[in-house]
């Protein structure tokens, strides 16, 4: 969290808040900060881990399960980078095969059948690139997801808490709401990607950066997320982070729970159907 | 020491050979129109450009296939005179004033004489009316805004109320990064839409030409009830040249082909350029409602 702590703008007004996005990215991937299992144990009661896709195996780069919000059954689907090198390793530095992504959703499945609401949890620089996600239908899988949850018939909120790299992140995003926490960013490349691909040069990333509009401000002002949560100066402040987060995702489930379930599905269609709507309207 | 001489300039045609361009050499040999004759890059061959073109673009030796106008795949596909087009004038903006896109847009509508990635509208096949798409490789490698996200979307939309099937041919480079997440979110948007022009039972199916990668096949290329393919076709969700370089090896021949995802299971079946009408028609009178009754 040191890149956190030295922000002198942190504690000011919302907009002397504004910071350069790289900054923002940099922050996002900084050693220490909390992990999709962090934000588990934090909110959930009683959490239960269910392991595998039914298809092919059990990607260690996402947790699902069931527990507690408050009183209230949820699923829980996390992806989750690791502290340590070993775990790193293990879990594949938060970068999901195509049985992640299955796994997701055949817990997202069951969320439905059993009337649960969903918090995904997205952090990651992007999914897989190898061969083997590729061989297992890397795209074919993403793709799936976002057809299907498109129209599950039962709340999902995804809370971005880092990295939000592309179709990866997206494949878990086809949500009710998005919401983000301040350091957290989403986007269709990563800033290092598209100074290499658009200028031939790496070391832009900060210009890229910008240009992208990859902040949690920038998305809320793009209509792509509804909340930005404010971070706390300290990593062991986290825990403010956390009770917010229980309040207002308790308090959202309860809200969409009361809407009968078409129009829970019509106001998520029209989230991401609105999305370059005006534009066409306009010619 | 060095010898003088040993960096000099070369004197005659056939020491600078390879260094003169193609255009100049047909500029030195005026007889000879620019476009009679075309090279396959399959097999080497040469051949006349006609025959090539009567047989839709497909090489008459090996069987490759060129990658050809957008405009001309829907004239070998499509009954003749039965397409209509929708949204035909939609165009970009630069909605997030992305450094240059402004140019690329203008460039890409020079190059592609086109207005936007995708050509949308109604037509027959064989008899049999439909929805279809049509990707265009020529506009910024097919690669998926905000506009062509609107498109597609669209014309699920209107192929769901009218009851129609979709047919679309895919040829991309992903989701355009000069627009952001809005291009993402495109992706999200195009499964909506064809999700909800699937659930009223409608036929969907999609036909992924070469090369159809990251955002487009992570969303409606893959979501077809069936899924052709036309041979050699590159189809993945990251392109081969990213996945080397984060593996740091070589990829195997024929990785990411349409014949490498036959076999694991990803594409329904492959279908050469010449096939694909017939094909087509098959389908549509397999699944058309009449024929049910």
């Amino acid at each position: 969290m040191e890149l956190i702590k030295n922000l002198p703008e942190m504690d000011e007004g919302d907009d002397a808040r504004r910071m350069d996005a790289y900054k923002r990215v940099a922050a996002s991937r900084a050693k220490g900060r909390p992990t999709g299992m962090d934000f588990i144990e934090n909110l959930i009661i009683d959490f239960m881990e269910f392991h595998g896709d039914r298809r092919y195996g059990d990607d260690p780069a996402l947790v699902a399960g069931v527990g507690k919000l408050k009183n209230m059954p949820v699923t829980v689907i996390a992806m989750e980078k690791g502290h340590s090198t070993k775990e790193k390793v293990k879990r594949n530095f938060g970068s999901m095969h195509p049985e992640g992504y299955r796994k997701a959703l055949r817990q997202m499945k069951l969320a439905e059948k059993f009337g649960r609401p969903v918090i995904c949890i997205v952090d990651t620089s992007g999914a897989y690139c190898g061969i083997q996600a590729e061989e297992r239908g890397q795209g074919q899988a993403i793709a799936e997801n976002l057809m299907e949850m498109m129209t599950l018939r039962t709340p999902i909120i995804t809370l971005f808490i880092g990295e939000g790299g592309s179709g990866g992140a997206l494949g878990m995003a086809v949500a009710d709401q998005v919401w983000m926490l301040e350091n957290s960013f989403y986007s269709v490349i990563s800033p290092e990607g598209c100074a290499s691909i658009l200028w031939k040069d790496a070391s832009k990333m900060k210009e890229a950066a910008e240009s992208l509009r990859l902040t949690a401000r920038d998305l809320k002002e793009l209509g792509v997320a509804e909340k930005v949560i404010r971070e706390p100066e300290m990593e062991k402040d986290f825990k403010k982070v956390y009770y917010l987060l229980e309040d207002l995702l308790y308090d959202a489930f309860q809200k969409s729970k009361k809407l009968p379930v078409e129009e829970l599905l019509e106001q998520r269609y029209e989230k991401f159907r609105k999305i370059g709507r005006q534009q066409a309207d306009g010619r | 020491m060095l010898k003088k001489g040993l960096f000099r300039k070369p004197k005659n045609q056939l020491e600078d050979y390879g260094k003169t361009s193609v255009r100049e050499m047909r500029e030195q040999h005026p007889e000879v129109p620019d476009d009679m004759f075309l090279s396959c890059p399959a097999c080497k061959g040469t051949m006349l450009a006609e025959d090539v073109n009567q047989n839709c673009g497909v090489c008459p030796k090996c069987g490759h296939h060129f990658k050809i106008k957008v405009r001309e795949r829907m004239e070998i596909l499509l009954d003749p005179d039965s397409f209509a087009e929708l949204d035909a004038e939609m165009t970009s903006r630069n909605l997030i004033e992305f450094p240059g896109y402004d140019k690329k847009l203008q460039s890409a509508r020079n190059v592609s004489g086109e207005k936007e990635g995708v050509v949308c509208g109604t037509a027959a096949i064989g008899g049999f009316p439909c929805a279809v798409f049509f990707m265009n490789g020529d506009f910024m490698m097919g690669s998926m805004g905000t506009v062509v996200g609107e498109k597609i979307a669209r014309i699920f939309e209107y192929a769901a109320e009218r009851q129609l099937p979709v047919i679309g041919w895919t040829v991309s480079g992903g989701a355009r990064m000069q627009e952001g997440i809005l291009s993402l979110m495109q992706m999200a948007k195009t499964s909506g839409a064809v999700k909800r022009h699937s659930d009223r039972g409608l036929l969907y199916v999609t036909v992924l030409t070469d090369p159809t990668t990251g955002g487009v096949t992570a969303s409606f290329a893959m979501e077809g009830d069936v899924i052709l393919a036309e041979p050699g076709a590159l189809i993945g969700f990251a392109g081969p040249r990213v996945i080397e370089q984060t593996i740091r090896q070589k990829l195997p021949e024929g990785f990411q082909r349409a014949e490498f995802l036959l076999e694991k299971g990803f594409v329904d079946a492959i279908v050469k350029r010449q096939d694909q009408r017939e094909y087509l028609r098959s389908l549509l009178a397999l699944h058309s409602k009449e024929v049910l009754v």
